[in-house]
């Protein structure tokens, strides 16, 4: 088997703010009822958390649950566990609508630490910055420049950004650019 | 600068993170429409001064498609509303015959 490594395999960059290749990490794209018992359980079992609120992300022990959509979660999981857990989703939820799927491949992500990171961020996104509205584990799905991307607060200093992979280096660069020493407005520090 | 709620996330989206699709509450004939129908559906659109229905679609962000309500030249938003529907709220058009008295209200 290969081995596998992350898209920009551990890349630092320090700046205003420092921007980190996050390694390997397993994700899995969930879609089911969200109402549902059966995808509370199970959701539980794989994270230890309950499913998240609209637009939020929960942490437990053993990964995290966002909420993407209606019908649509991200688990953050052990990246060598990730398969084991799509089949034990498959197997708890077998008979209901649903989709499990190993996305650990396909995502990059990358934590950004320091004061600046709501600036940094809200140089390429649209999205309202301020504490009031991006609180943290508020889950924000929206663009960095021209892509997708989905990014949270896990404190006021630590933010993770989540992109496509066939896109992770232009958006670590994209990032790195936005984050050079004396750049930031300053407008939320 | 259009900003939309969108209905299914809360969120206030940016135009820039959304995806156009033109006028809503379109019936869409199909296979053994006659003629004139297939032309209405396919080709005939309202371009009103004022209230206006639309279908967006937040692109970037959950992915679900919704209906709002604004005013063509003012670019005032007077409400969004869920996708799985064939006619606005009545709480919404309510809402504009207050702001907007002269409308002609919802014509499908």
């Amino acid at each position: 088997m290969s081995n596998a490594v992350s898209a920009l395999q551990d890349a630092v960059f320090k700046g205003s703010v420092t921007i980190k290749d996050a390694g390997l990490q397993g994700m899995i794209t969930l879609r089911g009822d969200l109402s549902s018992d059966a995808l509370a359980k199970a959701v539980k079992t794989a994270t230890g958390t309950a499913i998240p609120e609209t637009g939020c992300i929960n942490s437990g022990k053993k990964g995290a649950a966002a909420w993407m959509s209606p019908d649509e979660l991200l688990l953050l999981v052990d990246y060598a566990q990730a398969e084991t857990i799509v089949a034990k989703l498959d197997k708890a939820l077998a008979g209901t609508h649903m989709l499990a799927s190993n996305v650990s491949d396909a995502r990059a992500v990358f934590t950004i630490e320091g004061k600046g990171i709501r600036d940094v961020l809200a140089k390429g996104s649209p999205a309202d910055m301020s504490a009031g509205t991006l609180g943290i584990n508020t889950l924000r799905r929206t663009r960095l420049g021209q892509l997708p991307v989905a990014f949270w607060l896990g404190s006021e200093t630590t933010a993770t950004v989540i992109c496509f992979r066939s896109v992770g280096e232009h958006v670590f660069n994209w990032l790195s650019t936005a984050a050079q020493k004396g750049s930031l407005p300053g407008h939320y520090t | 600068m259009l900003l939309l709620t969108c209905p299914y996330c809360g969120v206030e989206a940016d135009e820039t993170e959304l995806t156009p699709g033109g006028e809503a509450h379109i019936t869409r004939h199909g296979a053994g429409a006659n003629d004139d129908d297939f032309e209405t559906y396919l080709f005939m659109r309202k371009n009103p001064k004022g209230v206006h229905f639309e279908r967006w679609r937040h692109a970037f962000g959950c992915g679900k498609w919704f209906h709002a309500a604004r005013c063509t030249m003012t670019l005032e938003v007077f409400g969004t509303y869920s996708g799985q529907t064939f006619e606005p709220p009545k709480t919404l058009i309510n809402k504009i015959k207050k702001k907007r008295p002269d409308w002609e209200g919802f014509v499908k």
